[in-house]
């Protein structure tokens, strides 16, 4: 935590020099933090393997020479080769440019539930630590959505909604607010306890200010770490409702409904199931390796608990 | 402990109505009018106003809850409008799959994750124990529809030692019932031993730390004995809390493997339920597995006191 000036050391103090060992202090605990992060393996490799998808999301589609929605019976299932790297599909279609397509409708998907069950899940958990009659109200919700199997929740919504891409990152979210929520929560009720809290309070600080300057720097740590795995549970939600045929609908890509199409010629095309699901792979197993170094970095408390070296 | 049970139960109460608000909202959600949907496009206006008077669209929405919860505590779930049977009887001829799927990949995953656990944690910081995390991680990322997929290529399509996918039920004798039930067991049963294998061994690790470890070994009992005796028994109720808690993902996962190997489980039911829009079955079926996973998680925790008598005092 920052040290800060009360108010009668300001008067004394050259405030102008305080501010610059201030900068100075914040400055390197900046560079020292960068210099952990990139000193964690696990960050390093799981980032590394983020990154190489992400590259792949945007450049893929630009090198490949077909568009994903080109059919082209006469060349349908055909194996990997020289002309189309990944092989075509039962509609003829290059695999390569599919799967590369499908890579940012899936890491999209994927990001946008991350962001929205954060931000959603940091509002419920706040409220409900501080407000005692929300917090009675939004818990008996949250446990009765966790009651639900992820995936049936899931195509119950997407069912009801229809196949839309968005749709998929709406029904995603709503499976996964709870479990952020509660994190928020069990962070901010420590806090609450805390005596600067109390302190706070007698000064006579609103408890908007308490609720978002004071509890939420303490809650964000165990909620970005919850977050990386949501990120990629939503990959595999994703593929899992693309694959049962109500997530994101055909022709466009997604590497769950290529996975699907693929099923039907399993007995022919191998291709059409092993490189999607090299990619989900690959994604999910770097978001769960960069997860668990953040959270060696972040929240070291939890890592002992869970995982004692 | 009675009063414990009984307090666990009453505290379940106000979480099941909210299940049940939250499933039979859902049908309110279909954007326009339900029945319309339901019929589809070619259905005449008297077809809806006849399904909208059958599902008792036209009544307030609160008379229309109440009715439904009370067909349910009659046991009654609704109609299924494409079967033309009872929702709760489609749903019966349909658990046999699921239930037998997901208790043999409980099965294997037990036995294959425990001892790795086990061996890992007594092992802590040699190969053995980096290459079994190794696994166990790579084993987590993997998703159980996908692990079929890929276990069906190899050992049915290419190997051709098991059937790459169908079903027989154990009525036709246990072993074509396993013959293909195995390969999907094993799909679904891999992610879970991963998770497993890390809570055991993570547990293990906590008690072998402890003082009344060392005093056991001080005494000179053998290794075997301190760590399955003394060790593992207390090590094993985090355990089952991990075993409780991913019941809920092996459904999930139960789910969806079976439809990579056409078995004629729920998650066939309710694939096959959404095209045919017929909402009263997927509403049933997902009431009854929220409702089994509440009821089964309070019964692990009511399991503790039996395991651990600890728990069974701080209680009273």
């Amino acid at each position: 935590m920052e040290m800060k000036p009360s108010i009668q050391m300001e008067q004394k103090i050259n405030y102008d020099h305080f501010t610059s060992i201030r900068n100075q202090l914040k400055k390197e605990q900046r560079s020292l933090f960068i210099k952990r992060f990139l000193s964690n393996r696990s960050v390093v490799i799981g980032g590394s393997i983020l990154l190489v998808l992400i590259v792949f999301a945007i450049v893929g589609p630009m090198v490949s020479k077909y568009t994903p929605l080109e059919i082209d019976p006469v060349n349908r299932l055909q194996g990997p080769s020289a002309e189309h790297w990944f092989g075509t599909d039962n509609f003829g279609r290059d695999l390569f440019s599919r799967v590369a397509h499908g890579a940012q409708v899936s890491l999209g998907v994927g990001l946008s539930v991350a962001f929205l069950t954060a931000v959603i899940g940091l509002f419920v958990g706040l409220y409900a630590a501080y407000y005692s009659i929300l917090d009675h109200i939004f818990m008996r919700i949250c446990d009765a959505l966790m009651a639900f199997p992820d995936i049936l929740l899931a195509v119950a919504i997407m069912a009801v909604l229809g196949p839309r891409p968005v749709n998929v990152i709406i029904a995603v979210t709503i499976v996964k607010i709870p479990v952020v929520a509660r994190i928020v929560r069990s962070s901010a009720l420590v806090v609450k306890e805390q005596t600067y809290i109390e302190a706070m309070k007698t000064l006579g600080a609103s408890s908007w200010r308490i609720i978002w300057f004071h509890t939420v720097p303490n809650a964000l740590s165990p909620m970005i770490v919850q977050v990386t795995y949501i990120f990629a549970i939503a990959i595999i939600l994703e593929a899992s409702l693309s694959f049962l045929g109500v997530g994101i609908p055909a022709p466009n890509p997604s590497w769950g409904n290529i996975l699907y199409d693929g099923k039907t010629v399993i007995y022919s095309s191998w291709w059409m199931t092993v490189f999607p699901g090299l990619f989900i792979i690959l994604a999910v197993l770097g978001l769960n390796i960069f997860g668990d170094g953040l959270r060696d970095l972040l929240d070291p408390k939890s890592h002992k608990a869970i995982n004692k070296q | 402990m009675k009063a414990y049970i009984l307090k666990r139960f009453i505290s379940m109460i106000p979480v099941l109505m909210i299940v049940a608000i939250i499933v039979f909202f859902l049908i309110h959600l279909i954007p326009g009018d339900p029945a319309a949907v339901i019929l589809g496009p070619e259905a005449t206006p008297e077809e809806v106003e006849k399904l909208r008077e059958e599902l008792g669209l036209n009544l307030p929405l609160y008379s229309q809850f109440f009715y439904w919860l009370i067909g349910i505590f009659q046991g009654d779930l609704g109609d299924s409008i494409y079967m033309n049977k009872p929702v709760l009887q489609a749903f019966v001829e349909h658990i046999g799959p699921t239930l037998s799927l997901a208790l043999l990949a409980q099965a294997i995953s037990i036995i294959i994750a425990i001892p790795i656990g086990v061996l890992a944690a007594k092992k802590q910081g040699t190969f053995a124990d980096h290459l079994f995390m190794l696994i166990a991680m790579f084993g987590m990322s993997l998703p159980s529809f996908l692990l079929g997929l890929l276990l069906m290529l190899v050992f049915g399509v290419h190997l051709q030692w098991l059937p790459a996918a169908g079903y027989q039920p154990l009525g036709a004798g246990i072993w074509e019932h396993l013959k293909y039930m195995i390969l999907p067991a094993f799909a679904l049963g891999m992610i879970q031993a991963a998770v497993i294998a890390r809570m055991t061994r993570s547990s293990m690790l906590d008690i072998l730390s402890m003082n009344y470890i060392k005093a056991a070994k001080a005494k000179g009992l053998k290794e075997r004995v301190v760590i399955y005796k003394h060790a593992f028994r207390n090590a094993f109720i985090p355990i089952l809390t991990i075993l409780g808690e991913t019941f809920g993902s092996l459904i999930t996962g139960a789910v969806v493997t079976e439809t990579v190997f056409n078995l004629p489980g729920i998650g066939q039911l309710v694939v096959n339920s959404i095209v045919r829009r017929d909402y009263a079955v997927i509403q049933g079926t997902i009431l009854i597995m929220a409702t089994t996973y509440l009821v089964l998680n309070l019964v692990i925790d009511l399991l503790y006191g039996v395991v651990d008598p600890r728990v069974r005092l701080n209680r009273k």
